[in-house]
């Protein structure tokens, strides 16, 4: 147990700063910006809209395709290789499948509905991040959906059980370090992701889930007001 | 226990509990999880008696049967024109609901629409894979000449037509200008002063933007007066 204050000073359960906004990319179908400590994320979609090579058209249901991608001034200093890799490859498949259980991909057979997350500054939690852009900007773009997600990395520190790793303490060396992003989904209280990087006790993995669950909830008042925010009347003109 | 979460207008976002209790309806953009209604859709929660429904605030063009909406050529093929419609599905005019005229079979179909035409037309039906069956046949409907094209957000064309018509027909007299707006959120103008024609755009955007926020009409009243244009009463 020598991880007894965190590096940033943060509370165990507390999560970082968050900004989230909404509508900021104008020629997108919605778009959305959200922050997390030191983790930028904007996302825009775009669509439903028709879906080339049409080999990928699915009579029944329509696709929602997801595009995931690091800047290459992104992270710590050192350049990140530029275009697609197996990294992000992975991670826009996660994020396809931590969003479609609430899109209702049965209205717009045929179509797709593109969803791009960039990150311009990345500090660990980017899926995350760019998980809870995604949907502010498929709900701004007017898709129908059950419920907003929202994601958060819980993880254990030498010991300790954490909300929203950042790097210094993703890569910590001294005792077993482990990272879990979850996305969830409060209306039904289902995880939509759940990945893990590290070394961790059912147990420990329990009880983390749960204090991803609560942080998760804070992010979606975040975001529920962020939404809000895009329509609230300036009474000043 | 029934309750009521939320007061008529407010905005909503997906995943919002907005009543509790089965003595209530879910309209468009609701959907009931046992005992709760819950918002699937962001935008302004209308409630009407028993049913709850929402009004979009944003989102694309989904066809429906019977609207009117303005679209572009895009190709020709043997049995008629195939139609852009500002949604994700292809729309087909074909030679028969085209035109009146007999075609005979080879003809020249540039010669009634060319590429890159607009059209008003009518949906007269949708297949269950959202493909779109156009007809030219109805009042109003025909190929549009000159003026100039604006797009905008197909959720917000009820408030720019107004109740029966009455915005747009209070911005055509103002500004002088034709104006046919079609339910794809395509809006056509044609004046006989650019000028007049920038002033309706100005407006339309105004509406657009500013459509969530009430007392509407009287807002856009002011701004064409302020404009020097005479508005007169309904």
């Amino acid at each position: 147990m020598a991880y007894k204050k965190r590096l940033d000073g943060r509370k165990f359960d507390e999560l970082r700063k968050i900004d989230a906004k909404v509508g900021i990319i104008k020629n997108a179908d919605g778009s959305a910006y959200f922050r997390i400590g030191k983790t930028v994320a904007y996302a825009a979609v775009y669509g439903p809209r028709d879906l080339y090579p049409k080999f990928l058209q699915d009579p029944k249901k329509g696709i929602l395709r997801c595009n995931y991608n690091m800047m290459p001034f992104s992270g710590a200093g050192n350049r990140v290789r530029p275009g697609p890799s197996r990294r992000s490859r992975e991670i826009s498949y996660v994020t396809e499948n931590a969003l479609s259980p609430v899109v209702n991909l049965e209205d717009f057979p045929n179509a797709v509905v593109d969803v791009f997350i960039e990150l311009p500054q990345t500090d660990a939690g980017s899926r995350c991040a760019g998980i809870c852009a995604a949907s502010m900007a498929l709900a701004d773009a007017g898709i129908i959906m059950k419920d907003l997600v929202s994601a958060v990395a819980v993880g254990i520190v030498d010991g300790q059980i954490c909300v929203d790793l950042n790097y210094d303490e993703e890569a910590h060396e001294e005792g077993d370090v482990a990272d879990v992003p979850v996305a969830f989904i409060p209306s039904t209280g289902e995880f939509s992701l759940l990945q893990m990087d590290g070394k961790i006790k059912k147990k420990d993995l329990m009880k983390a889930l749960e204090m991803g669950k609560k942080a998760a909830q804070t992010i979606i008042d975040v975001q529920r007001k962020a939404l809000k925010a895009k329509f609230e009347v300036d009474n000043n003109e | 226990m029934e309750k009521v979460n939320v007061k008529d207008k407010e905005i909503v976002v997906p995943g919002e509990v907005v009543a509790v209790g089965m003595s209530y309806l879910p309209g468009q953009g609701i959907y009931r999880k046992g005992d709760s209604l819950i918002a699937s859709l962001l935008g302004l929660v209308r409630i009407e008696g028993k049913v709850i429904k929402i009004l979009p605030v944003s989102g694309k063009y989904l066809p429906k049967r019977g609207d009117v909406i303005i679209g572009k050529v895009k190709d020709i093929n043997f049995s008629g024109w195939s139609v852009q419609t500002n949604s994700a599905y292809p729309a087909m005019l074909s030679m028969k609901d085209g035109s009146s005229d007999f075609i005979r079979r080879g003809a020249d179909l540039t010669r009634y629409f060319n590429i890159g035409d607009y059209l008003v037309t009518k949906i007269y039906n949708v297949t269950s894979q959202n493909l779109i069956d156009l007809t030219m046949k109805g009042p109003g409907l025909r190929k549009l000449e000159g003026g100039r094209i604006l797009h905008v957000s197909p959720s917000k064309v009820p408030r720019i037509i107004g109740k029966q018509g009455s915005m747009v027909s209070m911005i055509k007299k103002a500004a002088n200008c034709n104006v046919i707006v079609g339910q794809n959120g395509v809006v056509w103008i044609k004046g006989a002063d650019p000028k007049d024609e920038i002033l309706t755009v100005e407006t339309i955007l105004k509406i657009e933007k500013e459509s969530h926020i009430s007392g509407l009409t009287d807002r856009i009243k002011g701004f064409l007066e302020s404009k020097g244009k005479k508005v007169t009463g309904e």
